[in-house]
């Protein structure tokens, strides 16, 4: 039977982050972009919210199980006050929830529980590397068996909080496959590089990271020794971005909107005029549109669809779309104001070209 | 709690449907499309007699009538069903879908703002042995989506205690199988105040055979050709004063003019239904077409290592879905009784957007094949841009998006 209505505890997730995201993240958003830092204490309260530990099951010190839908409607709030502030909180999942997805029991019980009982620390992972045709599917960075361990080569890049990580996954190509393997901080050979400078999301903290020559055991293969189907980490990525993408064009959207109803040109409202007007009504229909395909892609995730993944990868492919067309046209209603870094909308311009591009930098 | 699963009665429905498309309507998509103006009455005959043994009169949800659903407290689905079989069968031929007996928009009126007299005066012909049509004639020579500038006129004569209406009609779908090759009706507008503007703008129903009532014209297409469109003129023609849909005095306000717009919100998104039902037919063909071909399409590659074929058929896939979700939407949420005028002209908005936007793609990609007529994709590309025109243009729907959007009125935003 369809249904396009949240449950009511998902609606009370929604309300509660909907309120963090506006009150503590957007109104922090714009200093800590110019300043390249969100402040810990912002990062700390939105993850005692408790998203993530709320779907992580009893048997791992959760309190919940885990949906893809309430994931996506929560990722979307959290995008729709700001983006860099919602990856932050969302990092630690970047290596709790592979492992509760695809990890063995004994790398659950043991790896979960310290990320989800403690306050936020930085646990994160390493997928992206620096190649204009990235490939999660193609990985440049090689694992390779040797006896009981695991050796590991390569560069990678879009590493949230790689400096001080308290532990990472990283994905390497084994044979063809892209395969996680758990790599606790200190382990020798992992040099963590410069930050890197982007076009946007410049509030997060992002590195490059060789690995040369790393050895881990080979029970730290993520799913054990035979490995695990890398497919459902991506699929809950691509989910997990689209749906950010598609609070971040919101977000753009309703700012556009405001602005036009106040703006006064030629004696009427520049929301008065139709050229103005009907781009407003095609970037609230794009994202109405993608945000029912980024739901229904999550949904067929929790339903354990065949088809999830393809249905992931076309949600963000037409999330990435809107996310630009919206972002752009927001800048192109605010005019030469749209410009000025006094309003958001130039950097939500830049987030929004980043959805091409992010890949496994938020996860549900 | 949000989900996607498609309700098992419209399963079963879709199955059935789909054997109706296959084998009744793509069978002969070809012939009524070189054969305007031939009325595929082997297929109205099959509909006729395959609505009947359903129970249905129209195609329309009847608010009056208490469904399964209700029975059984669970919510009602009539929208939704009726978009799964519109679009199935806008995928068969959206022309053929168009003479459909009793399922037009003259019936979805009658059985949205008629009276349960006016309703069974009306709707009980389409329960006949023979098949029976109806149409509405709003649009006039010189008011297409400016139905307030309307010039049609009914004026009441006491004596007789019946309507008199004059003016003329175009774009009168099915009006031909309405009124000429069926006892059928159609809904007319027309004012009853001209110096009231849209508050004195009423609907009213013509029965075939009226003395004054005659068909003038039947259009040549760019596509939709087995549907017929014609012109009617109107010319002292007298109807009972039983006829008028809704009240008929006029209120200072625009309630009726409004209530009467509010059909919209139920019938663009079957518009909206039409134009996925005739993308997904155009997308099927080319990744059939292409596969043959050796194209495969690489789901999971980043876009840089894509063809420019492989990235445009995923992009049609994204604007066939997204298309598809945004109409079920708008769909149930008419089905729940909330308001949704918005969802509805985003759904049309978007749907016709798309839908020609894939036709056109597909006629490319396929070069001398998709430009050829021994395929039906040239013409799901003529077949497509009437999604994007009638029930309201796209840009009048766009209007009706931003209006909503924006909080504003008609008068704010022109």
């Amino acid at each position: 039977m369809y249904s396009f209505k949240p449950s009511e505890e998902q609606q009370m997730l929604i309300d509660a982050l909907k309120r963090y995201a506006m009150d503590d993240l957007r109104a922090a958003a714009r200093d800590a972009e110019e300043e390249g830092q969100l402040p810990i204490e912002l990062v700390e309260k939105g993850w005692e919210l408790g998203y993530l530990q709320a779907s992580i099951p009893e048997d791992y010190d959760g309190f919940g199980e885990r949906s893809a839908v309430t994931g996506v409607l929560a990722a979307e709030e959290l995008a729709y006050g700001d983006l860099a502030g919602a990856l932050a909180v969302m990092t630690p999942g970047l290596f709790a929830t592979p492992i509760l997805l695809v990890g063995s029991e004994a790398q659950k019980k043991a790896y979960i529980p310290p990320v989800i009982e403690m306050e936020w620390k930085p646990f994160t992972a390493a997928l992206m590397e620096q190649k204009f045709d990235f490939d999660p599917n193609d990985l440049t960075t090689t694992a390779a068996i040797d006896g009981d361990s695991v050796v590991i080569n390569g560069e990678k890049s879009y590493v949230p909080y790689a400096d001080g990580a308290e532990a990472m996954l990283i994905y390497a190509n084994l044979a063809g496959a892209t395969q996680g393997f758990i790599v606790p901080a200190g382990t020798e050979g992992v040099v963590v590089g410069e930050r890197q400078k982007l076009l946007g999301l410049n509030a997060l903290p992002f590195y490059t990271v060789r690995f040369e020559n790393v050895r881990v055991p080979l029970e730290n293969r993520l799913g054990g020794a035979d490995g695990h189907d890398f497919a459902p980490i991506l699929a809950a990525s691509n989910v997990a971005l689209a749906a950010m993408a598609i609070g971040v064009s919101n977000a753009a959207l309703d700012y556009a909107v405001e602005y036009a109803k106040d703006r006064d040109v030629f004696g009427m409202k520049v929301a008065q005029k139709q050229a103005i007007a009907f781009m407003i009504a095609e970037m609230g229909t794009a994202i109405e549109a993608i945000r029912l395909l980024v739901w229904e892609a999550a949904w067929m995730i929790d339903g354990g669809n065949p088809e999830a993944s393809k249905q992931a990868y076309l949600a963000l492919s037409g999330a990435m779309d809107a996310a630009m067309m919206v972002t752009d046209r927001a800048v192109q209603i605010l005019g030469g104001h749209g410009y000025i870094r006094e309003h958001p909308v130039e950097m939500w311009m830049r987030s929004g070209r980043g959805f091409a591009t992010f890949n496994g930098l938020a996860i549900v | 709690m949000i989900d996607f699963e498609t309700p098992k009665p419209i399963v079963q429905l879709n199955t059935v449907v789909e054997t109706v498309a296959v084998n009744m309507m793509r069978t002969v998509s070809r012939e009524m499309d070189e054969n305007e103006h031939t009325v595929p009455w082997d297929f109205i005959n099959f509909m006729h007699t395959a609505v009947k043994s359903m129970g249905g009169t129209s195609m329309a949800p009847d608010a009056d009538k208490p469904d399964d659903a209700k029975k059984e407290k669970r919510p009602s689905i009539g929208f939704q069903r009726l978009g799964h079989m519109v679009e199935m069968l806008a995928w068969g031929d959206a022309g053929m879908y168009l003479c459909i007996p009793g399922g037009m928009l003259g019936s979805a009126a009658v059985a949205a703002a008629g009276t349960p007299e006016q309703k069974k005066r009306f709707l009980s012909r389409f329960m006949g042995d023979k098949p029976v049509f109806d149409g509405m004639a709003m649009t006039e020579p010189q008011a297409g989506s400016d139905t307030s500038a309307i010039r049609a006129t009914a004026v009441l004569d006491n004596d007789t205690n019946e309507w008199i209406l004059n003016g003329e009609k175009i774009f009168v779908t099915a009006g031909q199988k309405a009124l000429v090759e069926s006892d059928g009706f159609v809904v007319v507008w027309a004012t009853i105040d001209p110096e009231a503007g849209r508050a004195g703008m009423r609907s009213f129903v013509v029965e075939a055979g009226t003395p004054g009532c005659k068909v003038t014209k039947q259009e040549h297409k760019l596509g939709i050709r087995a549907s017929d469109t014609v012109s009617v003129v109107f010319q002292d023609c007298r109807i009972p004063f039983e006829n008028i849909l809704g009240s008929p005095t006029v209120e200072k306000t625009t309630k009726g003019f409004k209530g009467a717009m509010a059909t919209f919100d139920a019938t663009r998104p079957i518009i909206a239904a039409q134009a996925v039902g005739i993308a997904r037919a155009t997308l099927e063909l080319l990744k059939e077409i292409l596969a043959e071909n050796g194209v495969e399409i690489r789901y999971g590659l980043p876009r840089q290592k894509l063809t420019s074929i492989e990235r445009d058929v995923i992009e049609m896939e994204v604007m066939l879905r997204s298309a598809w979700l945004l109409t079920l939407e708008a769909l149930w949420m008419a089905d729940n009784k909330l308001h949704n005028p918005k969802e509805a002209s985003m759904a049309k908005v978007y749907a016709g957007d798309i839908v020609v936007k894939i036709t056109q793609k597909a006629v490319e990609i396929l070069g001398p094949l998709g430009y050829s007529r021994e395929l039906l994709l040239e013409k799901w590309f003529r077949d497509a841009k009437i999604t994007d025109l009638y029930e309201g243009t796209g840009q009048i729907n766009r209007l009706v998006v931003a209006r909503n959007m924006l909080g504003y009125r008609g008068s704010q935003l022109r």
